[in-house]
């Protein structure tokens, strides 16, 4: 059975502006306990933190621990 | 990140402990405190820094027995009586007697408490008969607390790898296998001893918004602790007693009775009136509030906009921002405010929890399992109505008995054909082409579980959900696919839900009465004091299914009256009760 690409939004948003993945910075990536953000290289070659799994706790470590306050946690919407 | 890498690499301890939330870092800082010579590894799926049901903070220790409050009699008796009976009061007293040593520590680790004007602790009532409930006004620290005092002791933490199989032989436990959920490669850690806090079984049934991670639980706790235990031959008691609580509808995390109770607020009908005497969790509330929604007098609510000004802001400030801190954006969101409108709750998914409820791994008073060497604690070991002070103090129980029984064992030699068994078992999801992802699996075990097994519990309909459970098995072994290790650590987590579902069915097929309000509420049986006045204990049978027997409760310590026994049954509003004592 092959697989279908079914779209999916995600509660977690990083500002990329203000993201410092590019220095180094993995804080979000490091803490949250689903495991369900990554670094990612944007177009312009700068690297930005990014939800890329829909598999969130809403529990807001991520949001609490990042240093320049790039990320926000929403609500999953099934259940907001 | 997330590729798909082959190896194993085997590391040897004296003391391994599954689980960094709650139970396992006490656990830890106990045991090499004990035996400061003791190599402790302290093992977690996700990170110790924010893991765990406390991962952004508590509320409050809900079960503290605090002299000048309450004695560790009074506690035993109201925990026995809220358990209906079956309650082997050895380790709930023990717990009782030892917890405010534990208070005092967690003092001194930087976690505040709320005190009085006089510096005393200032406990409020919350339970049915007794003062338990110690608010934590900076509970969002507890979890760094912790850390720091890991760090300081040297623990050796590793994070990111999820344990999926323990290891035994010699009749004693062996160690455990893990695998790294960034990258599938897996560690074999040989241990003398093993102390597991994995902690609840929170991804067992489907909350009402669908959304698979939107359980009241911590959803990384997924119930490995109890699939290894099983898998390993411990025996786990009651696993019919499930936990099921009252949260606010949807967001489904606690709507926090405990912190406005004291305050003024109350569990109310849509008429805005009291129901229930008593907002301590139980089955016997449970049932009241189920109750109420069947009877045509729901939604329930949690009441605050009758309070003065202060108090909700008071209540916000405190329900905002520790334990589920996104919950003032979800009231946002919805246009909920505490002082106009009042706050609709419901009745969560199923799972198994003796934080909560007591369904768990049996344990006896020093946090030891039925198998030597393994210990359990915390919301996965059946010591009832645990909470976050339970975790901490039996996995210090626990803690302090492996370093004393590290002393006399070497390592156990076990089966490495083990190893290789359960290799393949992981990996096979990899090695197709195609195939059902995890998250149908999932998805669809869970749906099941709440079609056929939530309470009011029906033998039909469960012996239709062990049915849909074995084709589920089926195509999950057969065809289970994944792309990357992330979706790897979800296929694990996926069989271990379905485990846990076979568990539940076959533990609530098994006892044929009534007990504990909702939580074993069998349409077809009333309560059985003459025939099941016990525990039930299930463990894998030679036919690799659920095997059960039932053991007796072990002699009261602390005696019951018969006027007393039932007490819990009796909390709806205008019943008779010794609520007003
Ligand atoms: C939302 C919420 C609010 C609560 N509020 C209160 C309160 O106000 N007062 C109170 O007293 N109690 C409260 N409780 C209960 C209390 O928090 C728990 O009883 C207690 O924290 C449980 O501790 P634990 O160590 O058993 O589990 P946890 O602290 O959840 O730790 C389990 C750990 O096991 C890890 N793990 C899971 N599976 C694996 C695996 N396969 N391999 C490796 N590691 C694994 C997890 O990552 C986690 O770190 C609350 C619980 C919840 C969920
Ligand atoms: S809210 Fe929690 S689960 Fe969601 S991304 Fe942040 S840390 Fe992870
Ligand atoms: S913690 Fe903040 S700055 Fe660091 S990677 Fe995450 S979003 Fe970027």
């Amino acid at each position: 059975m092959p697989l279908a690409q079914t779209a999916t939004t995600v509660p977690v948003v990083v500002n990329d502006d203000l993201c410092i993945a590019d220095k180094g910075c993995t804080a979000c990536v490091d803490v949250c306990p689903l495991d369900v953000l990554r670094i990612v290289e944007k177009d312009d070659g700068k690297k930005t933190a990014y939800m890329k799994y829909d598999e969130c706790w809403y529990c807001m470590p991520c949001e609490a621990d990042c240093p320049t306050d790039a990320v926000t946690v929403n609500l999953p919407y099934l259940l907001k | 990140m997330d590729e798909i890498l082959d190896g194993l690499t085997q590391i040897d301890c004296d003391i391994l402990i599954i689980g960094g939330g709650t139970a396992g870092p006490m656990a830890a800082l106990k045991a090499k405190r004990k035996n400061p010579e003791a190599n402790v590894v302290l093992l977690d799926k996700a990170n110790v820094k924010r893991s765990g049901a406390i991962s952004m903070g508590m509320d409050g220790l809900n079960n503290s027995v605090i002299p000048g409050y309450a004695t560790p009699e009074q506690y035993t008796k109201e925990i026995t009586i809220a358990n209906d009976g079956i309650c082997d009061q050895a380790a709930v007293y023990r717990y009782a007697q030892e917890c405010y040593g534990i208070i005092q520590e967690l003092d001194s680790f930087g976690i505040r408490f709320q005190k009085d004007q006089n510096g005393e602790y200032d406990v409020k009532k919350v339970h049915h008969i007794g003062t338990y409930v110690l608010p934590m006004p900076n509970g969002d620290t507890v979890k760094k607390a912790l850390y720091r005092q890991l760090r300081k002791a040297r623990i050796n933490i590793i994070n990111r790898f999820m344990a999926t199989r323990l290891l035994t032989g010699e009749g004693r436990v062996a160690g455990a296998i893990c695998v790294n959920t960034r990258s599938a490669e897996f560690l074999v850690v040989r241990a003398k001893a093993v102390i597991m806090g994995l902690g609840a079984a929170g991804r067992l049934g489907l909350p009402t918004s669908g959304y698979l991670y939107g359980t009241y639980e911590n959803a990384s706790n997924s119930g490995e602790g109890y699939a290894m235990a099983y898998h390993a031959g411990a025996g786990l008691a009651n696993l019919e007693c499930y936990q099921i609580n009252p949260l606010i509808k949807d967001y489904n995390g606690p709507a926090c009775a405990y912190v406005a109770g004291p305050m003024g607020g109350y569990t109310a009908n849509a008429q805005g009136e009291r129901f229930i005497e008593c907002d301590y969790w139980s089955g016997q509330m449970m049932q009241e509030f189920f109750d109420e929604l069947q009877g045509g007098k729901g939604p329930v609510y949690l009441k605050l906009n009758h309070l003065a000004e202060e108090t909700i802001a008071e209540i916000e400030r405190v329900l905002h921002i520790v334990e589920r801190p996104t919950r003032g954006h979800f009231h946002e969101g919805r246009g909920t405010d505490y002082r106009k409108q009042m706050i609709e709750m419901h009745i969560s998914e199923i799972g198994f929890c003796s934080g909560h409820s007591a369904s768990g791994v049996f344990v006896d008073e020093h946090a030891r399992t039925t198998i030597p060497g393994l210990y359990a604690a915390g919301d996965m070991a059946n010591v009832p109505h645990n909470y976050m002070l339970g975790a901490f103090t039996n996995g210090a129980f626990a803690g302090m008995d492996a370093a004393d029984y590290i002393a006399d064992v070497d390592y156990a030699s076990f089966d490495m054909g083990e190893i290789d068994a359960e290799r393949t078992r992981v990996m096979a999801p990899t090695k197709r082409d195609d195939g059902i992802p995890p998250n149908q699996i999932e998805y669809k075990t869970r749906r099941l579980v709440n079609d056929y097994l939530q309470p009011p519990k029906v033998t039909a309909k469960m012996e239709l959900a062990q049915k849909r459970f074995e084709e589920v098995r089926d195509d999950m072994e057969s065809g289970m696919y994944v792309r990357d290790a992330h979706e790897l650590m979800r296929s694990l987590e996926a069989s271990t839900i379905l485990d846990c579902a076979d568990m539940a069915a076959a533990a609530s097929m098994y006892r044929t009465e009534s007990r504990w309000g909702l939580y074993h509420n069998r349409v077809e049986y009333e309560r059985d004091d003459e025939n099941w006045f016990c525990h039930t204990i299930l463990t894998k049978g030679e036919d690799g299914k659920p095997a059960h027997k039932k053991q007796d409760v072990k002699p009261y310590i602390v005696e019951i009256a018969e006027d007393e026994r039932d007490a819990y049954y009796k909390q709806r509003v205008g019943a008779s009760s010794v609520a007003a004592e």
